[in-house]
């Protein structure tokens, strides 16, 4: 019963098992993550090559000034996002966060419409120093070149 | 001048870290036995100094002593005491001072109490402690020195994140610290054991204890950090599939399974080169969330560091820490010998079914944490969240709960399900049972309603171990078990519950004007302005009633923080048996009559929702169960070899004393 073939058997099944199931796992990520990773936009993006709108995706750029309109329900909002070539009017409904003003950048997460309306789920905004959204803080130094040029 | 001191003992600190890697590994060979006794001492001694730096930065904190960089940048003299020594860390020097403290506090304990394993193999485990230790100790020193002086002092500190200013992060971070490092035993266990080529029973006895510490303040830690989110950010949700909740749950898993499958190589000496490998993924798991945590590659309210030199820091000792001990593995692993044997139907087959799913989720975690990172070297943002992790989790998690159902059940090496009919089959009905119950009410998707039927069947069958058996005779880790895998079905009927039946009601409301939200009435009576410490808030006054009955007063505050100047929501939430009202205050909207503003409300109601963190609560003290069990059986036996020592010495005592007096 106890033959070292028999247990080297089990041993090499019990890797080959393990293997199967991580290498499985493994490919079922990828292709899982090919259909649900949510891609980042920016609006001129959105426009050349609009994702469908079963898709999740985020969009990123700053809030047009003026462009910021509350519904009659007083819960839904609509703004304008630009990134100084294109502009994607949004709609979003629930508690904004705090620092998400006009001017300001703003990334949303959420599906455009089938309208053309990108309709938000979460704003994420810029909470302060220490916690930027990435999309936005490497957007900044050519925004920032931009609301220069705009105050001027 | 405590800064100062803080800083000698860092130094002395990593100086005998040194000395342990050195002395431990001249230790090992044939002519530097004599080092040997060297070894426990210094670790000893490590650990404490390195507490000793860890408690005078506290105090620095707690004095407010802006002439530190970290404290003026991290702290405000108008903070509450709580927070200023929570602040000590709330920031990256601080939490890294923090994380070589318990690193040296566990090793020191390991060294002080550890007396089962052959001392060369111990010996080799505190060399490889120090060794980490030692890299951890040179990022502080040379890359995020916590005690620098700033000359000129400011009057004034930036104060804290408000989002940190929170009495859950207090205990939050050190918890989940405590189980993220303690883990570092386990990887210098591992190491220890390839080293000295010392894989056994006795090996996984004596590593078990140390691992189930560890895991049992990362299961307390994740669970409290997981409703800290909850309630802090105000998004009425309690995972997020954040980079950072996933560089905690990693190593969770990889404990998880380690913690499994110790438990085949202590009982049945089996799966020995797969319980080391695990030993090396938990830590390295840890490793790779401080990396991914700290580096600044992510956004995260974690993210302290944006230094990049830090990032590559840390880089490089994950590449010398685990391409290290994945190399030893790679040369070791072939000369671990084979294990035991075991049939298909045997409870060592359901806990490497247990191992192999807990590692696939560990994978599909990991993949989906790195990919963003990936495609944006590709020149692709994206960002991944639950619509890939919750399916993908479940996928393995499903069939992993099945077995679980029946794992326990089946006795070591060779068993048949026949033998078990009923107990094997009862839960699966219990399941069935609860799923058409459930689908029966409608309206609930794929995913919650397997959740709904799977959380009743896992909770009747973690209770089947003990059936037939006299309660009070049941060992203390049995019990452990039971409780932490009927804490499993808890959790998973809270988050299905969670899924499947939460109302939620997004509104502006004038005051006195009332809203539904499931059974509940919820009338806005009034805002009020309110001051703390160094806060001001406009505070909702809530009235909610249930069903009609008496109104209870929630208070919501949308408060705003003066230093650093940044506004926060604080949630209110209502407790029931059967679940929770949470509700959250916004903005104030104008309106454009004269009939006064409206206030936008966001209220949730979250059937059982509690359940959640009862659940993981539970799976704690299962592990804590499992852990004294182990202990007091520990101590008996040494009690009892003790007692069978002084008999024998009794013995020849008498027999000598007779022998001379013949």
């Amino acid at each position: 019963m106890n033959t070292p073939i028999k247990a080297k058997h089990q041993r090499l099944v019990l890797v080959l098992l393990a293997l199967v199931a991580l290498i499985g796992a493994a490919l079922l990520a990828t292709w899982a993550l090919r259909n649900q990773a949510s891609y980042f936009y920016v609006p001129s993006d959105m426009k050349a090559n609009p994702p469908s709108p079963t898709r999740a995706v985020r969009l990123g750029g700053m809030v047009e000034r003026g462009s910021m309109k509350t519904a009659a329900d007083g819960v839904t909002v609509a703004f304008v996002v630009e990134d100084g070539k294109a502009r994607i009017p949004v709609r979003f409904s629930g508690i904004r966060p705090e620092l998400f003003v006009e001017g300001s950048g703003v990334v949303a997460e959420g599906h455009l419409g089938a309208d053309g309306t990108f309709v938000a789920d979460n704003l994420l905004a810029k909470h302060d120093e220490k916690y930027v959204p990435r999309e936005l803080k490497d957007m900044t130094a050519a925004q920032k070149r931009k609301a220069v040029a705009e105050t001027q | 001048m405590f800064a100062e001191l803080g800083l000698a003992a860092l130094w002395l600190a990593a100086a005998l870290a040194a000395l342990q890697l050195l002395a431990g590994g001249m230790a090992l060979t044939d002519g530097g036995r004599s080092f040997g006794p060297l070894v426990r001492p210094v670790a000893i001694v490590q650990g404490l100094l390195a507490a000793a730096a860890f408690l005078a930065l506290i105090v620095l904190f707690a004095q407010t002593d802006l002439s530190v960089k970290l404290v003026a940048e991290n702290s405000h003299s108008a903070k509450p005491l709580l927070y200023k020594v929570a602040g000590t860390w709330g920031n990256h020097e601080g939490s890294m001072l923090l994380w070589v403290t318990v690193m040296g506090l566990a090793g020191g304990f390991v060294a002080l109490i550890e007396r089962r394993l052959p001392e060369r193999t111990m010996l080799a485990t505190l060399a490889g402690q120090a060794f980490v230790s030692l890299g951890f100790y040179a990022f502080l020193l040379f890359a995020s020195n916590p005690f620098a002086r700033l000359d000129p002092a400011p009057p004034e500190g930036n104060g804290l994140n408000p989002l940190l200013q929170d009495p859950g992060l207090a205990f939050h971070p050190p918890t989940l610290y405590l189980g993220y490092v303690g883990l570092s035993i386990a990887f210098s266990f591992a190491i220890g054991a390839l080293v000295t080529r010392e894989v056994g029973p006795a090996f996984a006895r004596a590593m078990r204890p140390w691992v189930l510490g560890a895991w049992i303040f990362l299961t307390i830690g994740i669970t409290a950090g997981s409703y800290w989110a909850y309630y802090v950010l105000g998004w009425g949700g309690w995972w997020f599939w954040d980079p950072v909740e996933n560089a905690s749950l990693m190593p969770w898993l990889a404990a998880t399974a380690l913690l499994h499958s110790a438990s085949v190589l202590a009982a049945r000496n089996a799966l020995r080169a797969w319980t080391i490998m695990l030993g090396v993924v938990a830590f390295s798991m840890s490793m790779v969330g401080t990396f991914l945590v700290r580096s600044g590659i992510l956004t995260s309210v974690h993210a302290f560091a944006v230094d990049p030199r830090r990032g590559s820091f840390i880089l490089v000792l994950l590449a010398i820490y685990i391409g290290g001990a994945l190399l030893l593995f790679g040369l070791r692993a072939a000369t671990v010998t084979e294990g035991e044997r075991f049939a298909v139907t045997s409870r060592e087959a359901g806990l490497v079914f247990n191992n192999v799913m807990l590692s696939s989720i560990l994978g599909i975690v990991l993949i989906g944490t790195l990919y963003p990172l990936v495609t944006e070297a590709m020149g692709e943002k994206v960002s991944v969240g639950p619509p890939y992790f919750t399916p993908m989790s479940a996928v393995f998690a499903v069939p992993m709960l099945l077995v679980l159902m029946v794992g326990p059940l089946l006795r070591w090496r060779r068993d048949s399900l026949s033998r078990h009919k009923l107990p094997v089959l009862a839960p699966f009905a219990v399941g069935l049972a609860a799923g058409i119950a459930f689908a029966a009410r409608g309206g609930i998707a794929v995913m919650p309603l397997l959740g709904l039927a799977l959380a009743p069947a896992v909770a009747f069958a973690s209770l089947l171990p003990l059936r037939g058996r006299s309660l009070r005779r049941v060992p203390l880790a049995t019990w452990g078990m039971v409780v932490a895998h009927l804490g499993v079905a808890v959790a998973l009927f809270g988050m299905a519950c969670d899924s499947a039946f939460t109302r939620e009601r997004l509104i502006a409301a004038r005051i006195g004007e009332s809203a539904q939200v499931g059974p509940w009435t919820i009338r806005l009576a009034g805002v009020m302005p309110v001051a703390g410490p160094n806060w001001t808030a406009m505070e909702g006054r809530l009235e909610a009633s249930y069903a009609g009955g008496a109104p209870v007063l929630l208070r919501p505050q949308g408060r705003s923080f003066w230093a650093p100047p940044q506004n926060t929501t604080v949630s209110a939430l209502h407790t029931r048996w059967n679940g929770q009202l949470y509700t959250v205050i916004g903005d104030e909207v104008q309106g454009s009559q004269a009939e006064g503003g409206r206030w936008q409300l966001r209220l949730w109601w979250k059937p059982f929702v509690p359940l959640i963190w009862y659940g993981g609560g539970l799976i704690g003290l299962g592990g804590l169960l499992a852990l004294l069990g182990r202990v007091f059986a520990d101590l008996k036996r040494i009690r009892v070899r003790a007692k069978v020592a002084v008999r024998r010495e009794d013995i020849a005592a008498v027999k000598a004393g007779g022998r001379a007096g013949r």
